[in-house]
This record gives C-alpha cells, structure tokens and sequence, in this order.
C-alpha cells in the first residue's frame, strides 16, 4: 500500500497562526519517496512557508505532472484540492483553473523531466503568460521512477549510477526562465531550509509566474560521486548571491531593512519582499546582468542560489486579458447570458 | 433537367474569383439580395488553403422548395479567374449560362454548343470608371454582380438597401458599389436578353429567417450557454468558432464603465495546452471549451482520457475536415466520428452530439455544457466545415430565458456542513454519477484528482479490485447518459415501408431532398436522424423495425454504421452503407443513387 494518513497528535504548546491553524494542519498524507529524497525537504519547506503565511487551505490549489516531483501535492496541505495531472502538461492545468478562479492560490510542482523536456513548450509558455501562480522544480537531474535515465538538467560530463557519462549541454531551468520573460526566478536547494522557505513565501506572494528550481538530489539514482545533482556535490558548490524574506502587508518596514545592500520590492498586494543582495555585482532586476552572471558562474562550476531575477510589473495574465476582478465562476448566470431580447436583436442584422 | 426550361427560383449560381480579391462580399450581397426577395438559399465556398491568389468559388443555390442540400449542377457560373476558365467551363450543366471577362477574349477555348457563353468586358468598364487600382479589382467583382441582377432579375432596391446596410460609416464606398453595379447592371441590359429562363422572383417571407453560418451559431451558443474559459489553438475550419465567441463576449459580456471583461479567452501554444486549460476551468468551476478538429483532437487525447477517468465535465467542439496534414484541410467531411467516440488510451467513450445545421450548433452547444456538467465527462459536438464555415438559411434563433444551466452534481459549503465526510467517486444515487466539490470552497470537500489510480473513495489506490469498481461504475453512467442526450428524430414516410435510411449532421439536407426524389421514383423511406451518441432507445427501434437501413455518412469506412455494428451486432446484415468521401459536401443525388441501386440490385436478385 503506498496510501497512508498521516497520524494526527495534538501537542501542547503547539503554535497556531492567525488562521489559528498549526502546522500539521499543513500536512498532507505520508510521502512513499525514498528515505533521504531531496523532494521530502521541499515539501516540509512548503509546509513551513504555508504555515507562516496563515493562507487557507482551501484557497490553495496543488497541481502536478507525473514524476517522483509530481507526487508530492499528496504530502502537503491536505485540506486543498489537488490535481495530478498528465506529464508535463501541469501548466495548463493551472492556467485553465487560475482562469476560471482567479482568488485561488496556486502551486504547480514540476521536475526536471517534467518541465525541461515533456512539457517543455508548457512551462515556456505560462511563464510567458504570467499565470499567477508558483511554479516549483524539484530538479535531482534524472528520471526516478522509470529507474534512473539522465534528464534535460544533467550537466556535461556528470555520470549516472552505472557509469554512462552525459554528452549534452544541460538545460538550465533558471536562465530559460529568466530569457523567456519570467517575472520572478529563484533557485534554491532542498538542503538549505534556511534559504527555501522565505524563497517560496516571496514566490508565493509574488503576483505572476513565480519560478524556483530546486536542485533535490535522488538519493537513489543521483546521488553518487560524479553527479552534479548530489548532496556533496551541491553542498560544495552553490553560491548564495541573494537572501529573501516576506514581509507580510500589515507590517511596518523600518529603515534598518535599507541597510547595506538590502531593498525591498513592494508587491501589489502591499506586502514586501526584502531583497539583500550578498553578491554586490548581483542585480536582480536587471535581466541581463542576471543572464551574465549565471553564465560566468556556471563556467566555473559554482551553482547560484537565491532570488535571481525579479520584475513586480510584469501584467499577470488577468492583467493582460482585462479579466473582472470577481472569479469567473462565481459570475451569475444573469451576468453572463444576454437573454432573447439580445438575441432578437442581434439576428435582425443577419436577415 | 435542363437549365434553358423556364426555371424560377430553382437554381445554382456559381462564381469563380482569385481569393482575396473583395469576391466574398460581393457574393455575400448576391446571397442577402435573393434572401430577402423571400427566396429559400444556401451558400458554399469552395476556397484553397491560402490567403491570396488562388482560386475560389461561391456556390449559390436558391430553392423555392427550401432544399438546402449541395447539387452536383450549375445553372450560371461566373468564371471571373482565367486560370480556372476551362474547368469552370466544364462544370457548366447542358443548357446552362457562362459569363466572363472578355476584356481579353479567350475565344480559343469557347468550344461548347450546349451552353450560353455571355461576355462582360468586366476589367475594361471598371478601369475606365474607377482610377485607384485596388479599387479598380474590387469594382471588377461588385461590377459581375450588376450583371446577374440584370440576367437574374434579382431587385435593384434590395441591392442598393444591403450597400447601404453593409457601408453605413463609409458614404463613398456606398457610391462607388453602386456605380459599378450599375455598369454592369446596364451592360447586360443594353446587350443580353434579360432575365435569362433561369431566375429570381420575388416569393414567401423570410422575416423569420436568418443566414449565418455554424461556426458563428456555436461561439454564440456557447456565450448563452455561460461559458466563461475558451482555451483554443488556431487550427481549419474551427477558428471561426472562437472569433464568433470572442466577438459576442466583447459585446455582451464587457463592462461598459470599467472595461472589465466577463470571460477570458487564451490562445493557448497547442492542442494538448487548450485540452489541459479546459480541464483546468472546469475542475475549479468555470464552464469551459475548445474548438478545434481532427487533428486538434488526436493532440488532445491524453487529456481527454484523464478527464474521463477523473470525471472531469470539459467540452470539445470539433468541426470536422478532411485529415491528415496539409492538401485538404479545407474541404468537409465526417471522419472523426470513431476518433471522438473512444478518444485517449484505456477504456473510454464519449457522449457524442450531431449538429445537423447551424440552428442545431447554437442549441446543442448549451445542450454539451450541461451533459458535460451533468454526466461530469468529456462532451463532443461534432460539427463540419460544411455547416461550419458555409452561408446556412434557417430559422430565427430562439431562447428561453427561464433556463439555467444544469451544474450537475455539485456539493457546496452548506450541504458539506451536513455531511459528515465528503469522498468523490461513491455512487451514491445509484446513475453511475457522484457529487463532486469546486476548489476554494470548503477544505472538508478537499479531494485530489488523479488518473487510474483512485479508488471509489477518491483514495490513492493500486488495488485491482477497487480500480475495477471505478471503471465498471463509469458504465453505468454510460446507461444514464442514454437517457439524457438529445434523442433522434423520426421522419416517416408517406406510405409503409420495411426501408429506413439514417443520417446525422450535415448529410440531413441530402437525405431530405433524396427522399422526395425517391418518392417520385416510387420508393419509400424512414428517416432517422441520429442527434448523439450513446444512441438512444429509438435507435434501436428504427433498425429492428426495418429490413434494410441505409446508413448515410460522408466518410470512407462507414464509421458511424461500425459504431451501430458495435452496439446492434445482431441486426448489423441490414445496415447498407451509402458513402461520400471526396471533400465536397455531399448532394442529394448521391443518397438516391445509393437507395435506387441498391433497391434494382436486390429486386433483380
């Protein structure tokens, strides 16, 4: 049985957050992935990131593809719709159900196979449209459960388990993102909680497509000396460039947060990402520098965390459609059909 | 029947032009012209896959009778393209009227006795009266329709009405139409015999008729019927669909002060993107579609599957064309029945409707919202490029303003308080349907929508039994949707007959007229139109009732009698198949030759 409920204590002491929820309440079913997968440590992140931000859980939506990555919107939130969809096509999913109810909160979970090579053209093409909504890759470089092929994120030269080297250039999710348009572009790694939950709480509240890659080794397929995707390897290589942390709407922003290289970028809602910068080349609201600097430390083998790139101003796909602000489906039917006087008259110029 | 016998209102115009030349709203002046002289008319293009340049014919039949069906005759073409000429010339029946641009004379290949050639030197008056050169090539096609208002005797006033109608912000355009259809109008008086034996008269009323095609029927169907999601890929002979959806939001669904729109129409990146977009709207509440056709469908049917499995309500709009690829994407046919039926991997069937005309278009377009909803599965209208994209009279679309849709089995906050656990795939009520909850709503009505892999509680499983449970169930919500999709219409024969001939979609029209031309022939047939799949109990009745059923379809493997084979294996020896594949629309005489062989064949045996 791969199903199991997860069981439910009531501890003393435990917190609640202004929805007077705790985090188990956050909590989805038990995770059937390996013991030590990367993606668990992503999912309590969320958990936590929820959690702090006090969002209901029936505002949120959890799509997916299929893949080890695909399975885990089981593991959080159990109070929120889920839906796993088919391979690679989540993003669709989640702009058909951000169209139709644009309130919803929407999380897709995505892998590397799923998003950098099945639903490729799909996670170009949310991103371009901006779909509110946060686009998660859990990215551990291979295909898992059909045991262990390379995917489109493995780097040149790593080797697979059984020793195959990849010939191929990687697919870096983070600079396409960025290069197609994305308004809001972080990379983290599951290993450093520190980093992802305010990464994912800033993604979370950011009003269009909000992308962040994940490197989440495979503890069984990629997690061996010459993997680029392991947790030794990407330990001793990525690079924290920015540090992120929400400040939610009621809060005052003193002038402390101004200090050294940290800004704050307002959010249309009135909540506030603070921005520090811990690289002073870094900027991440400027593309192209973004795009150079990825590219000269990936020549050096150095994997650039944090948030990378950031554009507030980017119209959502709502934005650009001019949509009502009332959900669509929570339109009266009398909004939406003219009625047979409109039609009678209507006609007249087809006669 | 020759053309030279005196023959009013009964007739086919043809006209041959280069696309992009102005010809349609020409044609369509001709068309409105004899509409509203009361006359009963239909329109088919015949148009290229191309923007520019080549050719293209509009095929006008007016019937005083009121048969809308396509006619392998023409009565009158207008062969306005030289590199058509000689085809064009063919085409024209024994008896029957050509008329050309003889600006420059092409006398080498008149070589036909039977028919009456009449030169317009078309190109000649239009440069003398009219300097501007794009103006000069428009005047040429609104010049030609002068010319028949004056062979056909079709009314001046109506023509100058519809110019006026058709260019009210543009007063000089008005003017400049005119004066060409007057150039032409006189040429022909001053040099032909007018009217020719073959034309108009003003008859009836048409008050209570419109002209408008399927695909302009359906997107406005699909405005009344609530939609708020159109997700959709460019693709021959749908796009029609979305303009018409998109056209009517913005005028009825725009807010007049804010600009805030009351849908939202996204042009998505391909046919598996707009699949996955409609799933999306409809599983958080919103009524949403596609259209598209063949290949749009095969694209989509791994989505289509998942929402059948998942009971997911989503509706497909397919107006059917010639497949595969390139070449014939432009011609009509009905050959995705057995494509849309069991679309996707694994055990799957879909409701099915049949539009037979654009009047069926706009109301079976509400009728697939609420199946979909109501059954909570993929739902197909199967249209055509004939009715889809062709110039259909019918009768004034009506509405009924007491309807609400039918949401289906929907569980909200209130009734969710009452319960004391919510599961979404348990047959409650016995119809193979189960109650279903929208996201945003309520956290006890949570449930996660997965493929194969759920039991009837909504659970993750991979147990076989519980999967089992959950396809037979689907099933038996197959038997509900028998009793709930639009049933077939019976037409009986004026006599009793053991022959019955079915139909669907857009071979109605041909069925319609072979009848009465049978009739006179002296054989008799029931008719039945099948309107959906699943087939309805009447189905069944009409083939066991009848010793030989002619089934009626416009596709090469007989795909909608294999889906009565399938169903009705028993009776299948008396299902005769009468088939049209060519990509034209089929005609009336099609379906008589079928009967009337078949009928000497088995009298001879």
């Amino acid at each position: 049985m791969s199903f199991m409920k997860r069981p439910k204590f009531d501890l003393p002491g435990q917190q609640h957050n202004e929805l007077g929820l705790t985090l188990q309440d956050y909590e989805g079913t038990m995770s059937t992935l390996c013991a030590g997968c990367g993606h668990d440590s992503i999912t309590a992140a969320l958990v936590q990131a929820l959690w702090e931000m006090s969002i209901a859980p029936e505002q949120l939506i959890k799509m997916s593809g299929i893949g080890c990555s695909s399975k885990t919107p089981a593991y959080f939130v159990h109070g929120a719709h889920g839906f796993n969809s088919v391979h690679g096509r989540m993003p669709s999913v989640a702009t058909g159900a951000m169209a139709g109810n644009r309130d919803l909160i929407g999380i897709g979970v995505s892998g590397d196979g799923d998003s950098l090579s099945i639903g490729f053209g799909q996670f170009g093409h949310v991103i371009r449209r901006n779909v509110n909504m946060l686009y998660l890759i859990e990215n551990n470089g291979v295909y898992g459960l059909t045991k262990g092929q390379f995917s489109a994120s493995a780097d040149a030269g790593s080797t697979s388990k059984t020793g195959q080297v990849n010939q191929m250039h990687n697919i870096n999710a983070v600079a396409t993102a960025i290069s197609m348009g994305a308004s809001f572009v972080g990379r983290s790694f599951s290993g450093d909680r520190e980093q992802l939950v305010p990464l994912l709480k800033a993604a979370i509240a950011h009003p269009g497509c909000a992308v962040v890659d994940v490197i989440s080794p495979c503890v069984t397929f990629n997690n061996h000396e010459g993997s680029t995707k392991s947790y030794t390897y990407t330990r001793e290589h990525k690079m924290r460039v920015t540090e992120t942390d929400l400040i939610p709407v009621r809060s005052e922003i003193t002038a402390s947060y101004y200090a050294g290289d940290t800004y704050p970028v307002r959010l249309h809602d009135g909540s506030t990402i603070l921005l520090r910068k811990v690289d002073p080349d870094y900027d991440p609201t400027r593309r192209n520098n973004a795009l150079g600097f990825l590219e000269r430390y990936r020549h050096r083998g150095e994997i650039v965390t944090g948030l990378l790139f950031i554009d507030q101003n980017v119209p959502d796909m709502h934005v650009q459609s001019r949509t009502v602000a009332t959900p669509l489906k929570a339109l009266e039917f009398k909004q939406l059909n003219p009625g047979s006087e409109a039609l009678s008259k209507l006609q007249q110029g087809m006669k | 029947m020759s053309a030279t016998q005196s023959r009013i209102n009964d007739f086919v115009l043809k006209i041959g032009t280069v696309n992009g030349t102005g010809s349609a709203s020409a044609n369509g002046l001709l068309m409105k012209a004899l509409f509203r002289m009361g006359i009963p008319v239909t329109g088919k293009n015949l148009f290229p896959s191309n923007i520019q340049g080549l050719p293209t014919w509009y095929e006008i039949r007016a019937s005083h009778d009121g048969y809308m069906s396509y006619l392998n005759r023409v009565d009158v073409m207008v062969a306005m393209n030289a590199q058509t000429y000689k085809k064009d010339l063919e085409e024209v029946s024994p008896g029957g009227f050509l008329i050309y641009d003889s600006t420059w004379p092409r006398e080498s290949i008149l070589q036909r006795d039977d028919i009456t050639v009449l030169g317009v030197p078309l190109a000649k008056i239009c440069n003398e009266a009219f300097s501007l050169a794009r103006i000069r090539v428009l005047m040429k096609n609104v010049a030609y329709v002068g010319v028949l208002a004056a062979l056909l005797d079709i009314d001046l006033k109506i023509m100058r009405t519809l110019s006026e109608e058709a260019f009210a912000k543009k007063p000089k355009l008005v003017e400049s139409n005119l004066k060409a259809i007057m150039l032409g109008y006189d040429f022909a008086k001053d040099n032909f015999t007018c009217p020719l034996p073959v034309h108009a008269e003003a008859m009836g009323d048409n008050s209570g008729n419109i002209l408008i095609n399927g695909n302009e029927a359906a997107g406005l169907g699909c405005v009344y019927a609530g939609a708020t999601v159109g997700a959709w890929y460019p693709i021959t002979p749908s796009t029609g669909v979305m303009d018409s959806f998109t056209k009517y939001c913005e005028m009825f669904r725009n807010d007049p002060e804010t600009g805030d729109k009351l849908f939202c129409i996204i042009q998505a990146e391909d046919e598996l993107a707009a699949a996955g977009m409609v799933l999306g709207a409809n599983w958080v509440g919103a009524r949403g579609f596609t259209p598209t056709s063949g290949p749009g469908i095969s694209l989509m049917s791994e989505f289509i599957g998942f929402a059948y499995y998942a009971e997911i309500p989503s509706v497909f709009i397919d107006v059917q064309r010639v497949g595969p690829s390139t070449g014939m994407p432009t011609r009509t046919q009905q050959s995705d029945v057995m494509l849309c039926a069991y679309a996707s991997h694994g055990d799957t069937r879909h409701p099915l409707l049949f539009p037979a005309n654009p009047y069926e278009c706009f109301a079976m377009a509400v009728t697939a919202f609420d199946l979909a909803e109501r059954l909570q599965t993929p739902v197909f209208m199967l249209s055509d490029l004939d009715i889809g994209m062709n110039d259909w009279m019918i009768p004034e679309l009506t509405w009924d303003d007491n309807y609400r849709p039918d949401r289906g089995k929907v569980l909200g906050p209130e009734e969710l308080a009452k319960m004391e656990r919510f599961v979404r795939y348990l047959d409650v009520d016995g119809d193979g349907i189960t109650y279903r909850t929208l996201p945003g709503e309520d956290p006890k009505g949570a449930y996660f929508v997965r493929g194969s892999g759920h039991n009837r509680y909504g659970a993750y499983t991979e147990d076989s039994n519980a999967y089992q449970d959950v396809l037979d169930r689907l099933l038996l919500k197959w038997e509900t949707a028998k009793t709930v999709v639009p049933d077939a219409v019976l037409s009986k024969a004026e006599q009793p007959t053991r022959l019955g001939i079915i139909a669907y979609g857009s071979s109605d029209g041909a069925v319609i007229e072979a009848r009465d031309l049978l009739e006179e022939q002296g054989i008799h047939a029931n008719y039945l139109r099948i309107r959906a799949f699943p087939f309805t109990r009447e189905v069944m009745d009409f083939l066991r009732e009848h010793d030989t059923v002619f089934v009626v379809e416009q596709n090469r493997d007989a795909q909608m009698k294999s889906l009565l084979m399938l169903e009705y294996n028993d009776i299948a020896d008396r299902m005769v198949s009468i088939l049209h594949y060519n990509g034209m629309p089929i005609s009336s005489d099609c379906v008589v030759q079928g009967v009337s062989k078949h009928e000497k064949s088995e009298a001879a045996a």
